[in-house]
């Protein structure tokens, strides 16, 4: 560490889901000087200017690397066992899948395969989601497939507050955290409370209502509150919860909401198939034993022209629709 | 008037490199207000042609003379940035230009894009959203071919960053090892996204890499689509007489920014301009000048050029949208109403 952490006064600020990462980013870039930020294009701020000002103010820590995806998550790896914390940027989660092996074999791995000898302490932010008519090989929700990997942890923030606190609490986490922003919230501004972190594996309730509960992340969580408000208007009380973090997953937060409601959907943008809905509606089922009902996508891969997009995108109405369906 | 044969040549590689900037030049007109991929907009104004749309602007002569050397049987793999390639395999624009209006009558239904755009009816497999992804396909499909004793060949076009993936070995390495009949094209726009790519890639460029694994190579005014055109004819020649892969190394420029709403603004505009002068249309038409073809067949082309480009835009424009129920359609398990 070259400088010393400087405890800023809490205060709060508007900012965006892109302007909060990149602060909380800075700020501990700032306190730790292990930290380093790797991937394509990050020396013009990163193609959604989530690294915006970073570069000039680390030129040698902000590393613009060839398209090489295996070897950026690969490096990562060897960087995180000699010493740094890496930020790893794989621009969208569709690339990642280029960098499959060193996530899944190599960083997910390694604490465990050895023993305990080394730690993987490396943030790999990987945005997904359906985003500006992108296509099927630029749409994609995979944070299931990473919450099923042991040693892996799982964030998928979906406010600028969050995408703040959480990314403070990723780079601490000291394993290896797949850090999941959504493409189309970069432009969402928000209240942060500038100093703040949020856990991870602590969800966040954001409407109280005894009906019914609804869990949902990323995305999913602005249409679900409009949704709320919706239902709200016709008599509905529905309890919002954004789980923030997938692995760990606050299954304490949901549970007590589920005994309150008797009645739990879970929403998310990802195909509803093998979705992580259903690890949270099995575990909902076998601890609470109340009604679980799941909204996602079809199984399909997201098409280019707007009517095929639509039939994979989420909405407020489709979350309102299957809420009426779980309360019938 | 009976022009001398050479010139009928360039005059047919002019009028396709004619017909793609024509249709690059409606397509992102069309796209204004398109996309926000590099803003921070949640939500884009709806545009014609939505979604990323990366143009070929200024590369239109690497596409243009290596297809002049295939034939409709041979197979080819494209990039994100492959309308050039499409053309210039064959493919109509009035479907393409569908395709990227999102209607039910373009090639893929509507389902892929500009990001996708593809003829598998004239052998062109498909645009790629992922870099360097056409490489193993290509490979592949060149030992298929092979295989069934098929005497065409595949072409491999793939950009100057493509290199530094782990695809580009491997592929080039499994055509050499089974002598596959395959042309490698980097079409070399000396930028990636926004990074230059030089400074990015170690050793002595992309012919090195394939003189490494013993593939002859040649190097090529990407920009002379007449060089381009006789460099490929001699190198598809070697592949298509069992020779197995050859490399074309194209060096060219990328006029416009990474996708069509980019103001390239990290590049340094003189540069551009600079670049601009050897613009592979204006070379072309130089030539052509020069060795007594009149301006006026030209301009001929240019203009049934802009007349095939402006029937295609309003045969998108005219066209349907795909039914919502497409979207279950040429995929598994996923009838409409089925459980899913
Ligand atoms: C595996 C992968 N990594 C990153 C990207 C994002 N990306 C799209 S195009 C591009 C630049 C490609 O450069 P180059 O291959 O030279 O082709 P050009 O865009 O110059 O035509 C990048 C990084 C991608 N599509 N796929």
């Amino acid at each position: 560490m070259n400088a010393p952490e400087r405890k800023t006064a809490m205060h709060t600020q508007q900012m965006t889901y892109a302007e909060a990462a990149c602060l909380a980013l800075r700020e501990k870039m700032r306190a730790d000087a292990r930290i380093v930020a790797l991937g394509e294009d990050l020396g013009r701020g990163g193609v959604f200017g989530q690294y915006r000002g970073l570069p000039q103010e680390f030129p040698d820590r902000i590393i613009d690397t060839p398209i090489s995806e295996a070897n950026i998550m690969g490096a990562a790896v060897g960087m995180a066992l000699a010493g740094l914390k890496p930020v790893v940027e794989m621009r969208v989660i569709d690339f990642a899948l280029c960098a499959m092996d060193e996530i899944v074999n190599q960083a997910a791995k390694n604490r465990y395969m050895f023993g305990g000898q080394g730690r993987v302490p490396l943030v790999a932010r990987m945005p997904i989601g359906i985003w500006s008519a992108s296509a099927a090989q630029h749409s994609q929700s995979l944070e299931a497939w990473f919450a099923h990997m042991p040693g892996l942890v799982v964030a998928v923030p979906g406010t600028p507050a969050d995408n703040y606190g959480l990314l403070k609490s990723a780079l601490d986490s000291g394993d290896p955290v797949i850090y999941m922003e959504h493409k189309e919230l970069w432009g969402l501004t928000g209240e942060v409370t500038v100093g703040s972190e949020v856990p991870l594996g602590r969800a966040n309730v954001l409407t109280q209502g005894g009906d019914l509960t609804i869990v949902t992340w990323s995305r999913g969580v602005s249409l679900a509150v409009q949704a709320a408000a919706s239902l709200g208007k016709a008599g509905i009380a529905a309890e919002v919860i954004d789980l923030r973090t997938l692995w760990p997953w606050d299954r304490e937060t949901v549970f007590a909401s589920a005994v309150k409601t008797r009645k739990v959907l879970v929403v998310h943008e990802a195909v509803q198939v093998a979705g992580f809905g259903a690890e949270v509606a099995a575990s909902v089922a076998e601890h609470v034993g109340c009604k679980v009902a799941r909204l996602g996508a079809p199984r399909i891969p997201v098409g280019y022209a707007q009517v095929l997009e639509d039939e994979s995108r989420l909405s407020a109405a489709k979350i309102e629709a299957a809420a009426r369906n779980i309360l019938k | 008037m009976v022009l001398p044969v050479p010139q009928q040549r360039l005059l047919d590689l002019y009028r396709v490199m004619r017909r793609i900037r024509a249709f690059e030049d409606a397509a992102e007109t069309a796209s204004q207000g398109g996309v926000a991929a590099w803003g921070l907009a949640e939500n884009a104004t709806p545009a014609k042609v939505r979604g990323p749309l990366h143009l070929s602007t200024g590369q239109e002569a690497v596409a243009v003379g290596v297809c002049a050397n295939l034939v409709r049987k041979d197979l080819l793999t494209s990039t994100h940035r492959g309308h050039g390639h499409t053309l210039a395999k064959g493919a109509d624009p009035a479907r393409m230009m569908c395709e990227l209006f999102g209607r039910a009558t373009g090639y893929n239904h509507g389902k892929g894009g500009s990001m996708h755009i593809a003829d598998f009816s004239v052998g062109m497999l498909g645009a790629n959203g992922v870099v360097a992804a056409g490489i193993p396909i290509a490979t592949g499909a060149a030992h298929a071919l092979k295989l069934r004793k098929q005497p065409n060949i595949v072409a491999c076009f793939f950009g100057d960053g493509a290199a530094n993936r782990g695809p580009f070995l491997e592929g080039l390495n499994w055509a050499q090892v089974y002598q596959l009949p395959v042309l490698f094209v980097c079409e070399d726009n000396r930028i990636s996204a926004t990074t230059p790519t030089g400074p990015m890639t170690a050793g002595k460029g992309v012919s090195a890499r394939a003189k490494a694994l013993a593939i002859a190579s040649e190097k090529v005014d990407g920009n002379d689509v007449e060089a381009v055109d006789a460099a490929a004819a001699r190198l598809a020649a070697q592949v298509r007489a069992g020779g197995g892969p050859r490399f074309l190394h194209a060096v060219t420029y990328r006029f416009k920014g990474h996708v069509s709403v980019d103001p390239g603004s990290y590049r340094d505009a003189r540069e551009v301009e600079t670049a601009k002068q050897s613009d592979p249309l204006l070379l072309a038409r130089a030539k052509l000048l020069e060795r007594g073809v009149p301006a006026a067949a030209v301009d001929a082309i240019d203009g049934e050029a802009g007349q095939e480009i402006a029937a295609a835009l309003a045969t998108a424009d005219a066209a349907p949208w795909p039914q919502a129920s497409a979207a279950y359609e040429d995929i598994m398990n996923t009838v409409t109403g089925a459980w899913r």
